[in-house]
């Protein structure tokens, strides 16, 4: 491969630099702790913004037949006429388009039709459908049920995947970091409510995926330190891995930002909430993973003999009441 | 960092394929038809996001198919009694049972026994365990009840929902071009996807109804009004009138003949009156049912009920041996051609209800497309300018692993016939992001070996190995994320996981397997110095 130019890559990350991760510990955990029991009372309070998959009911996305400007006002008058509950109209994404929501029906799985060809009628000529979605109330309550337990069997799956290649510490750290970052990212939503739907479900499993990918990154590094430095004050040991891995983790985050930037900005309206909480998940993932999965193991103490037999030394790094900083 | 000339040749093959089956997909299919059969003509198949068309999720009322059954329980016991000549004093329907209350109690062993003949046997593949349907057992005072059991109603529904799934295709896809979906989802669901279809009020109207087709005797004893006052003569029920208000009539519950026994139905005009008809035509079985009530019923009424309505109640002029007729029910030309249709396609098992459906115009369909091509090719853009910036000649090798990772991400996606959508292009963007990571993740640590004093080559080396075992490890979780998506996840959340299950798959063998290939062909022709190679990262 001589014609190949071969040029040299910036390495743009000061690898001397020992960021005292540990002595933040207490802190962040207790900033943690503090976000996590605030998305926790929005949650409660406020509720979620649960969109068409969940809570039921009709959603119509139009366009106008002459390509022209969509006349709200007229729309709503015309729609809010029909008795069917409140209805809910806005422009979504160009001045031609307007999507309608219409809330679930009283009187099941068939009164949701005759509201459809309520709005159809009404619509006929000026406008086209683009999109037209109806969710009936059994498929609705099931979603919400699958929904949420596919979030929860997900961290379960993680965990015990964990689990079972690290130390049972490894695994608590992780379950910790992955609570903390489906419950404020679900906070978030609670908060601007933001519609919460299917899609919003599957970026919730993928950001437990994205954590827990820099978490075992961490994890893997503290368990060939552990091997490499037997002596080593578990604190400064553990910091010594943040600290070695950190230019990867700022790196691939960056690269997973990017790529979720252009998509959040060129993808298109339907999956704009989407890709807005995966962008969250990743920036509170790599967070979790550095200062919450990690230090956790700081408390917990650890294996810290890996050459010898299975299990043949118990759990024997520092005790938790050695949480000072390290260096 | 050797690699077996067996070996290089096997990972380029591996990718030849790849870029080999994703050829097509870049083609229009009128074009790609024109190929010859030996190259791979198969193309990436759009969800329905993405190309515009319909879904609709039916659900089967399991009430209407234990109510169904119950009656069919009921004549037929009636019908065993007689033939057994035990004598009956009545056969009803109460609370999910057959009952039956013998003329004399002392004959219950022997009606028990007959009874029992009506159980079949059912098996669960499952658990293993064998069972029958139905319950005969005998009650208080020479009450016989004959109890569905739970399995047994499981697999009347699932029986039904297998049949309604092939009525359904006959009614909505009866020449078999179209590309209609039409599945079973769970036990008594039905998925119908039509793609391209954006109004879905004929598909609704076509599948909606069940088109139960029946010809009754009318009751010469006793008016509907009558009926309504005391109640019907037993074996008999008041009708409700349809659409042309024919107005309630009193009618044996058995019918003489059901719409199964038709052979064709076909919409036509009448002769005289000019207004659409159906004309119809029974089997053989049928016809002499038919016949036979014809000739015995002259100058008297009877009626034709579709779906528990009469729609009309001709009167019988002479007898009809020919197993032919019309019925005229004040049609228009288009409810004449579906109801044609629907008898020719035999009646559903059951009433089915639209729990969810989804419609995507075409318009929107491209909009995703091109917004989905703009931001891939943007993401794709900077990924490769910040791997390149970052890694320099080996960035450039990472790249054509990301090439070649999306290659085979979509040349498999081809090959199992997985459909994209738009979730999916997020999840394909996600799972270049994890190819990128088990780049850098092998690029920050030859550095790391580098910076440790370690040469060149064993920089190298030591990277792609050390940074394997994480790689894994990663890439396993996220697998096992997808896998639970893929479980438990409906629609869009399957679609995003299918797609990153395969982005994962493949990154291991394209981003490291092939990366390792070509810095290993790059260490080959490297500048050496006296420090050993000089690595450009």
């Amino acid at each position: 491969m001589k014609w190949l130019p071969n040029f040299k890559g910036i390495d743009f990350f000061p690898h001397d630099l020992r960021l005292p991760f540990m002595a933040y510990k207490g802190p962040a955990i207790a900033l943690s702790i503090v976000a996590m029991l605030l998305s926790l009372t929005v949650f409660f309070v406020k509720g979620l913004n649960y969109g068409i998959d969940f809570k039921g009911g009709l959603v119509i996305e139009v366009q106008t037949a002459s390509g022209g400007p969509a006349n709200v006002v007229q729309l709503r008058d015309s729609l809010g006429k029909l008795g069917i509950g409140a209805v809910q109209i806005q422009e979504f994404g160009a001045p031609s388009d307007v999507m309608i929501r219409v809330e679930q029906q009283p009187g099941g799985e068939e009164a949701q039709q005759v509201a459809l060809g309520k709005v159809q009628e009404a619509l006929k000529g000026e406008y086209v459908s683009r999109r037209t979605e109806i969710v009936g109330p059994a498929v609705s309550s099931e979603l919400r049920f699958t929904g949420f337990l596919a979030v929860f069997v997900g961290v379960l799956a993680i965990t015990a995947y964990v689990w079972f290649r690290f130390e049972w510490q490894f695994a608590v750290g992780v379950i910790v970091a992955l609570a903390h970052d489906v419950l404020l990212t679900v906070g978030v939503f609670a908060l601007f409510q933001l519609e919460f739907d299917l899609s919003i479900v599957a970026a919730l499993l993928t950001i437990l995926g994205y954590s827990v990918n820099d978490s075992v990154v961490v994890s893997d590094r503290i368990r060939e330190n552990l091997r490499k430095f037997k002596r080593m004050e578990l604190n400064e040991l553990l910091n010594i891995s943040i600290n070695e891995t950190l230019s990867r983790t700022i790196l691939t985050g960056c690269t997973a930002i990017v790529v979720l930037v252009a998509l959040y900005v060129f993808g298109g309206e339907v999956i704009r909430n989407f890709n807005l909480a995966m962008l969250l998940g990743v920036v509170i993932g790599t967070y979790s993973s550095m200062f919450i999965a990690a230090p956790m193991l700081g408390y917990l103490g650890v294996k810290r003999d890996w050459s010898g037999a299975k299990g043949a030394t118990p759990a024997g790094g520092a005790p938790t009441t050695a949480a000072r900083a390290s260096k | 960092m050797h690699f077996s000339p067996f070996k290089q040749a096997m990972i380029w093959a591996v990718v030849a394929l790849g870029v080999l089956l994703i050829v097509p997909s870049f083609f229009a299919r009128e074009t790609v038809d024109k190929w010859p059969s030996w190259v791979p003509r198969k193309q990436l198949s759009l969800g329905l996001d993405l190309r515009g068309g319909a879904y609709l999720l039916y659900s089967m009322e399991p009430g209407d198919v234990r109510k169904d059954w119950l009656e069919t329980l009921r004549d037929d016991a009636r019908r065993r009694l007689r033939d057994a000549k035990i004598g009956v004093q009545a056969v009803g329907i109460t609370g999910g049972a057959v009952q039956v209350r013998l003329a004399k109690p002392e004959e219950a062993d022997a009606a028990v026994k007959e009874l029992r003949n009506l159980a079949q046997q059912i098996g669960n593949v499952l658990t293993g365990t064998t069972g029958t349907d139905v319950d005969v057992r005998k009650a208080e005072g020479g009450v016989i009840l004959i109890v569905p059991t739970e399995p047994g109603i499981q697999n009347r529904i699932s029986n039904a929902v297998s049949a309604a799934i092939e009525t359904i295709r006959r009614r909505v896809d009866p020449d078999g071009t179209t590309e209609a979906l039409i599945v079973r989802e769970g036990t008594s669901r039905i998925l119908i996807q039509v793609p391209g279809l954006t109004d879905t009020t004929e598909l609704k109207k076509l599948v909606g109804t069940t088109a139960r087709l029946t010809f009754h005797e009318v009751s010469r004893d006793m008016t509907a009004e009558q009926a309504k006052q005391t109640r019907p003569p037993p074996g008999f029920k008041v009708y409700e009138g349809g659409a042309r208000d024919e107005g309630a009539l009193v009618l044996r519950e058995t019918p003489v003949v059901r719409g199964d026994e038709l052979a064709d139905a076909q919409p036509g005009f009448d002769q005289r009156t000019n207004e659409p008809v159906i004309s119809f035509r029974f089997n053989n079985a049928g016809a002499r049912k038919f016949g036979a009530f014809t000739t015995s019923h002259v100058n008297q009424p009877f009626a034709i009920v579709l779906d528990d309505k009469i729609i009309s109640a001709p009167v019988v002029r002479e007898p009809i041996l020919g197993g032919s007729g019309q019925i005229s029910g004040s049609f228009t030309v288009e409810s004449a051609n579906q109801l044609a249709v629907q008898l020719r396609s035999g009646a559903l098992p059951a009433k089915l209800t639209i729990v969810n459906e989804r419609t995507v115009g075409p318009s929107l369909g491209a909009d995703s497309i091109e917004a989905g091509k703009l931001a891939g090719i943007i993401g794709g853009i900077a990924t490769i300018v910040l791997t390149v910036l970052a890694y320099g000649t080996f960035g450039l090798f990472a790249c054509v692993g990301l090439l070649v990772h999306g290659a085979l991400t979509v040349a498999i996606m081809t090959l199992i016939g997985a459909s994209l959508t738009l979730p999916g292009i997020a999840g394909l963007v996600l799972g270049i992001a994890m190819a990128v990571d088990a780049n850098v993740l092998v690029f920050e640590r030859i550095r790391e070996e580098l910076r440790a004093g370690k040469s060149g080559i064993a920089a190298i080396d030591l990277g792609f190995n050390r940074a394997f075992v994480t790689i894994a490890d990663s890439q396993l979780t996220t697998l096992a994320c997808a896998t639970v998506m893929f479980w438990l996840g409906s629609g869009p959340i399957r679609g995003f996981a299918v797609t990153l299950s395969v982005g994962i798959l493949t990154s291991i063998f394209a981003s490291v397997t092939v990366v390792r290939l070509l810095v290993s062909y790059w260490l080959r022709s490297a500048k050496r110095t006296p420090r050993g190679v000089e690595v450009p990262v």
